[in-house]
């Protein structure tokens, strides 16, 4: 089952043709990797999945993106709703100036939930998901910015899990990280897939090789390849997505 | 980075060439020390054979690091998986070709009988040998998967000359009862022949994995070699 569905997206910033009629498919429960050469739109079309670039100025959209079939930029969709569905995690760990339980507790209350021993429950579910839980459990009080910048990471993610979500964005999640921490956050990713379907943006073509089911190659805002990972690493059909994995871009 | 990874590729290439080469050479002076018995040429490619197998370890080697350093994906690893099967391939020929030399020191005999030679066409299949080795080395050299898919049909020449001369050294075994350990030791030549032909056709296989990411492996139609179905 297609869990989110591009259909011939054109993005533009201002006059920049950002993205080129692309169309895809995302499976449900898999990971989907987007590699390309920076500037080559995979991050501006990871941040369409949740509105993300709704806000930039003179941004415009064409085609449509479903999630579960439906359009997410239909009339009437709220963008809040969608992003209780769709998470985030970015680059570099961003976790409030809060404790680490009021990071993961934040998107719950958020939401409107007061039931205090649900939101305990639900904060250590997500923790233990992000397996941050046992190096945590006994410093839930203190601040997010005394963990590490792994353990931030997982804290992120921890967080956006909290709510529930059925999607998970990824925008280089790992790149910031020593590879002990990397290794952590790609464990988790594999283990994620079971709930959530990920959507991960890299950089780093063995992690991509690693941790997804597919791979997308974008070059200046085209979509050229997507395919079996598998398939994309051993035996890519186009000459330009064998020549940007094997280092001979040029 | 991209400079560092061709000049390693092409230094792996450069030496399964070597080897290549050093190979086709042992296999070379072997029909030249069985077609004239010449015990002087067997020993040199007995002491040629430590040559062989160091070559094997030092490509063996070369791939793992290339490996370990570059974590090579598609039309690299295929090349890189490659070279190490051929490798592996060119290793085993070269034993081949040390088993005869063997055979040509310790031969109970003196002197070949030239009708038996003849008739065992023993020096055709060192002629096929020597061309389907030489064919191979320049299919890689060329990245040429038609020319490497064109020898698998001469191994099949191989396995009936091979098969024939079972009957024929077991007749000539019969009629000359002194010449029984001479056949059984000249038996083990034909095998070493035709099994080498089995090798040719792995390294065959590997060149078109290589180049087309096609695998022939195991498909007896040889659907891509159009000789093997006339």
């Amino acid at each position: 089952m297609e869990k989110i569905e591009a259909k011939d997206v054109n993005f533009y910033y201002g006059s920049f043709h950002a993205l080129k009629g692309i169309s895809m498919e995302i499976p449900q429960n898999k990971v989907v990797a987007f590699i390309g050469p920076s500037g080559c739109g995979k991050s501006t079309f990871l941040r369409l999945f949740n509105r993300m670039n709704d806000l930039i100025p003179g941004a415009r959209l064409e085609g449509e993106i479903c999630i579960d079939g439906k359009n997410i930029y239909a009339p009437g969709v709220q963008v809040d709703e969608l992003r209780k569905e769709v998470g985030m995690v970015f680059q570099r760990p961003n976790p409030f100036p809060k404790s680490i339980f009021d990071n993961v507790a934040y998107g719950l209350r958020v939401n409107g939930i007061k039931d205090k021993s649900f939101i305990a429950h639900r904060v250590e579910e997500a923790l233990m998901g992000a397996a941050l839980w046992e190096e945590v459990k006994d410093k839930l009080n203190a601040s997010a910015y005394a963990l590490s910048g792994g353990q931030q990471q997982r804290l992120c993610i921890a967080r956006a899990m909290a709510v529930s979500p059925s999607v998970l964005l990824m925008d280089e999640p790992a790149s910031a990280l020593d590879p002990i921490s990397t290794a952590k956050v790609e464990e988790l990713i594999c283990e994620l897939r079971n709930e959530v379907t990920i959507v991960i943006v890299t950089h780093n073509m063995q992690q991509a090789s690693r941790v997804s089911d597919k791979t997308a190659f974008f070059y200046m805002g085209e979509m050229v390849e997507y395919d079996d990972t598998k398939v994309i690493f051993t035996n890519p059909h186009k000459e330009a997505t064998q020549n940007y994995i094997t280092g001979r871009f040029g | 980075m991209v400079k560092f990874v061709e000049s390693e590729l092409a230094q792996l290439r450069h030496e399964v060439d070597q080897m290549w080469t050093l190979v086709y050479n042992q296999m070379e002076q072997a029909r030249e020390a069985v077609l004239n018995l010449d015990r002087t040429i067997a020993q040199q490619i007995i002491v040629r054979e430590r040559r062989v197998d160091a070559f094997e370890l030092k490509i063996d080697s070369d791939v793992e690091d290339f490996i370990a350093l570059y974590t090579p994906v598609a039309v690299d690893l295929r090349f890189t998986l490659s070279m190490l099967k051929i490798n592996s391939d060119l290793e085993r020929i070269g034993d081949y070709a040390d088993g005869i030399a063997r055979f040509v020191r310790d031969c109970p005999v003196e002197a070949l009988d030239k009708e038996l030679i003849e008739k065992l066409e023993v020096k055709e299949m060192f002629a096929i040998v020597l061309r389907m080795l030489g064919d191979l080395q320049q299919a890689l050299r060329d990245e040429d998967p038609v020319k490497a898919t064109s020898v698998l049909s001469q191994d099949d020449q191989l396995d009936r000359i091979n098969k024939a001369s079972a009957g024929i050294l077991a007749g000539y075994a019969a009629a000359h009862t002194d010449a029984i350990p001479f056949c059984l030791g000249f038996g083990g030549v034909f095998r070493k022949l035709e099994r080498t032909g089995d090798h040719l056709t792995n390294i065959a296989e590997e060149i078109v994995f290589y180049i087309d990411a096609k695998v022939l492996k195991h498909n007896d139609s040889q659907q891509e070699d159009p000789a093997r179905q006339a």
